[in-house]
Formats: structure tokens, sequence, C-alpha cells
């Protein structure tokens, strides 16, 4: 870690009241999920974060608050640096500011998040499922939609297994 | 019996303008079966004659639930379906993923393996902007280079088959190192290919680079400014066309690029032509990797040789009661990584390809998301496209080099 880099970790953990973590040589920052726009655009505007490479998120079901974690990568072109940002988020109220109006990148990737962990992003200009069929139900990679089997149809019991078979949307709820 | 509901424009309304609501202009479907589209990619246009104002892409068609099966498996297990995402980048997806989980659990890799992972990924990045030089050109009806780009592209494919047993998906790259050493027959296979290299690359570059059918329907097309481009989340030779230099090899080298003396080719139009050029010269600067690599290939063991993680030899599962239990725990139980997370990344030959991988201290990763290059690129398109005819959108598609499977997961 550059000396610049822990300077600017460490401005943000004062003005956003911010805590740090260590693991396998790389610091990341979490943040209060509702402070995460203007800790994006101080990122942005003073410290040359320019890129923002990956927005996603964590389900830590069954915890409750904070149910997810979501997680941002900033890069600098620039500057060389990278710097990880987490935000928990708790299970009431699954929503989070959106970081569109400062990078545009991060249209699809909340719209995927929004997708798949059922977290808002509240500001997002398009916050459409993008991934799965625009009338699915649940949310696939939360922890507790079950991961689903079909069963295997051979010639003998094809027709027996297809009349009981699901429609793929109608399985959330199993 | 299933039913399928009719898709309508309710909730896509804010997507369009006032004009498309009431008639005057025109909006019309691509895709999802569409050759220029290169996979099952839709787009919904909106069209004033012949100029699209807006290009909407639908993605979603190839999603297979790649993150979500893959908690489901330990980590060795895992790999293989990393293969099947970016389909024209087997190894360099792997190489992703195993840089992740060595990132995780702290874990070495000897030299050779290191070199080898660089020789194969750029070889690979090779037959990728083959196919992409091959079925770009082609969408603009230039045929000819389609067939000799396969031709190439044939000859890697049998490289990856001698190595690996097989063409595509390949799982040569192993978490510790490498599957096993290459045979002897790869040395002369890989060095036939850098002699013949360099004079076919002038041989497509004749075909295209000043042909004027070819300049008319690239130079100017598709712009995107520099800032635009980071602003959006390109990467890759895509954002190189606009002129800035971030390619992750230099950016934050990984598996040894710093040993090797490189360039990156950089243009600052970001027209389609531009994206072409650097793509080319990018293939060239792919072979000056391999050749180096293949100079000073050093000699040694391929695989790490900490049997908590790595499977020992086979030959030593016979004589030592130790490697028995090691082999047997890893392919039962697996090995379990310490609870964290790290993110890691590779420049694929589309653009930064990462990987979030979070253990909770099980045999299992707890989650896995791939930041994959073709996602952000894509989703630029309706920017580049606006103002230009459909012919180009084609043109353009073309050129920000998407793979579907990379994009749906």
């Amino acid at each position: 870690m550059s000396e610049n880099l822990s300077t600017i970790i460490e401005t943000m953990v004062k003005r956003f009241d911010g805590q740090t973590t260590e693991f396998a040589g790389e610091t990341s920052l979490t943040l209060p999920v509702e402070k995460i726009a203007e800790a994006a655009k101080v990122l942005h505007d003073e410290f040359g974060f320019d890129l923002l490479s990956d927005i996603t998120a964590v389900d830590y079901w069954p915890e409750e608050n904070p149910r997810f974690h979501l997680y941002y990568r900033f890069t600098s072109i620039p500057n060389r640096q990278t710097l990880n940002v987490r935000a928990p988020v708790p299970a009431t109220s699954a929503s989070a500011p959106s970081v569109e109006s400062i990078y545009h990148a991060a249209n699809w990737h909340e719209r995927e998040v929004y997708d798949m962990f059922g977290i808002k992003f509240e500001g997002n200009s398009d916050l459409r499922r993008i991934l799965m069929p625009h009338d699915w139900e649940g949310h696939p990679l939360r922890k507790d939609y079950p991961l689903g089997y079909e069963e295997p149809q051979f010639s003998f019991n094809f027709e027996e297994i297809d009349v009981r078979k699901p429609h793929a949307k109608n399985r959330s709820g199993e | 019996m299933s039913q399928i509901e009719e898709v309508t424009l309710d909730g896509m309304t804010h997507l369009f303008s006032d004009r498309a609501l009431q008639g005057e202009t025109m909006l019309l479907n691509m895709g999802p079966q569409h050759p220029s589209t290169h996979g099952v990619l839709r787009l919904l246009l909106e069209l004033d004659g012949e100029t699209v104002l807006n290009a909407i892409p639908d993605v979603g068609y190839l999603h297979t639930g790649i993150e979500k099966n893959m908690e489901a498996k330990t980590y060795q297990k895992a790999e293989v379906m990393t293969d099947r995402m970016d389909y024209m980048n087997p190894i360099g997806n792997n190489l992703a993923y195993c840089l992740a989980v060595e990132k995780l659990v702290g874990l070495d890799v000897p030299v050779r393996a290191q070199a080898l992972r660089v020789i194969l990924a750029e070889l690979q990045r090779i037959s990728s902007h083959l196919v992409w030089l091959g079925t770009s050109a082609l969408d603009l009806a230039a045929m000819s280079d389609f067939m000799y780009c396969f031709r190439e592209r044939e000859t890697i494919l049998n490289i990856f088959e001698l190595v690996s047993g097989q063409r595509m998906m390949t799982t040569y790259v192993r978490p510790g190192g490498v599957w096993r050493d290459v045979p002897v027959e790869f040395e002369a296979a890989v060095r036939n290919l850098l002699k013949i290299m360099p004079k076919r690359i002038d041989e497509y570059e004749s075909l295209l680079t000043k042909n004027p059918l070819f300049i008319d329907r690239t130079a100017g097309i598709g712009k995107i400014s520099a800032e635009d481009a980071v602003n959006w989340g390109l990467t890759g030779a895509t954002l190189r066309g606009s002129g800035v230099n971030y390619d992750v090899r230099k950016f934050a080298p990984y598996s040894g690029y710093e040993l090797y003396d490189f360039e990156v080719p950089l243009r600052t139009e970001g027209d389609v032509r531009a994206r072409y050029i650097v793509r080319v010269a990018e293939i060239r600067q792919s072979i000056r990797i391999i050749q180096q690599a293949m100079d000073k290939l050093p000699m040694g063991p391929v695989r790490s040789n900490n049997y908590k993680f790595v499977p020992p030899p086979r030959s030593e599962i016979g004589t030592s009661m130790e490697a028995l239990i090691h082999h047997f725990k890893l392919w039962t139980e697996g090995f379990n990584a310490p609870r964290g997370y790290v993110y890691s990344a590779v420049e694929s030959p589309r653009g930064e390809l990462g990987v979030y991988l979070e253990s909770d201290g099980g045999p299992k990763p707890f989650r896995v998301h791939f930041r994959t290059p073709s996602f952000d690129n894509l989703q630029v398109l309706p920017v580049m496209a606006k103002g230009f005819l459909v012919a180009d959108l084609v043109a353009i598609i073309g050129s920000v080099d998407i793979v579907l499977g990379d994009i749906d997961r």
C-alpha cells in the first residue's frame, strides 16, 4: 500500500465515519451505506478514482442487520491505485443510494445487484432486471434461494416427468 | 404447460423519446438471433429512417447461474465452470480464478508454471483476437480474412490440445500451478507459430488496413471520448482505442508479466478503426511476449508442493501414506480457505476480468463474482451508436468485441 493511499483512506474514515479492515495485503474501507454516493463523489472528484471497476454484493443470511454487504472497487488510472469499499445493508430496508450520476458504469452493475439480491438503488435511471427474465420472482443469489435441481428425463419416463415438472419461474418458492 | 408472458413496452417507456411513443420513430428488434450480434444479444432500436436514435441492449439469454453454482462446489471443482463463461478465453478465465484462489489462501506458484501461464494466456489472446478480426471483418463483408484467421486459430487450438487434451475448455491452469508439464512437442509447435504469425498478420492487414472500403466503414464511426470511455467503465482495447493507457498487465502485473518487455498499443481517435488498429497491434505484442517467455522458460516443477492445497503427484500416492491422505482429503472435502475476501484482476482479450472471491472459512467459496469486461463494454453501446446508421451499428458491435457468455455468466 502506497503512502498516498493510506492518507486517502484516513481522510475517508474521518470524513464519512468509516472503518478499515485488512486481509491478504489489501486494506478495505467500510462506510455507512447512506453516505456511499457522497463518498464516491469525493473519491472521483478529489482523489482521482476515475474508473469504477465493479459493484457487487454478498448475502450473510440468516444475519439480519446487516444482511448484505455491498462491495465497490474503485480504480485510479493516473495514480495507479485501487480501493475496496464495503457498505453494510440491513435486511429491513434493502436499499442504497445510486452512484450512477458519478460513474455511468454503475448503471448495469446496480441493475445486476438488484436482480440478484433485491437491493434497490435510489436514483438509478433504469432499475429493471438485467439477467433474469423480467417476470422472474425472487432473487437468485440470496442465500435463502435454493440452488434447484431438475429431475433428469429419460426416454422411458419423459412424459411422466414432463407432467409434474414445474416451469422454471414457478420454482422460486420451492 | 408453461405460459410465456407477452413482452410489452410498459415499464420501458422511460428509455425512449416521446416521438417513439407517438409513433413518429420506429422501434425495431435486432436479435437475439442475428448473425452480427455475435451470440444471443437482443437490441431494441429506436430508428428515424436509417438513423439509430437509441439502441438498448437486452442481455441475459445465456445466463446459467455460474456464480450461484460455484457456491455449491469446492474451490477446485468450481474452476471448470470458469472455462464456460468467456468461451473465447478459457485459459484467461482459469488464470483469473486461480490467481484469486492463490491470493485468498496465500499459495506460491513455481516460476515455470508462471511462465507457462503467460505463454498460454497470450496464445489465447491471439486466438481470441483472430476470431474477433475474422468475424468483425465478415460483418463488413470482408470474407477472406475470416478464412485466414480461422486457419491460424486452428494452429493455436492444436497447441492447447497438445498441452491439455482439450481444444477449448482446457482447465489447464490450476490453483498452485498448471495441470502438468507441457509435452516435448510443445516448444516446436509454439516456435513454428511464432515464425509464421508475423507474416500472416501482414497478410490480414494488407486486406483491411488500407482498404478504402474498410476505411469508409470504420473511420469516424462509433466514436467515444477518453473521459466518457473511462466513466462508462470501458476496459481493454475498446478503452485503449480512445487513448487511455490502462492495461492490467502493466497496471498491476501478475504471473510475472513485469519480466517481459512489451508495449501497450494506443490510439486517440476512439472510433471503430482505432480499436481495429489497437487489437491488431496487440497480436504483435503478444507474439513478442511469447517469444521472450519461450526463450527464458525456466526448468523446474510446474505445481506448488504445498500439498495442503495442491494434490500430490500420482507417483507418490502409491508409496507415501501422507500423499494418499492429502489426495483423499483434497478430492473429497477440499481445502479450507481463511475467512476474508480478495479481488484480483487480469487483462482478458476484452479488458479487465476481475474475480471477487469471498470465503467463510470453509472448503467452498462463500461468494464468487466475476467482473467481466464485455458486461461493461456493452452497456456503452447506446452512447457509441447514437446518430449512426443501422449498418454502422453492426461495425460498432463488432469493434467492441463482446462475448455473450462473458456478459451473462
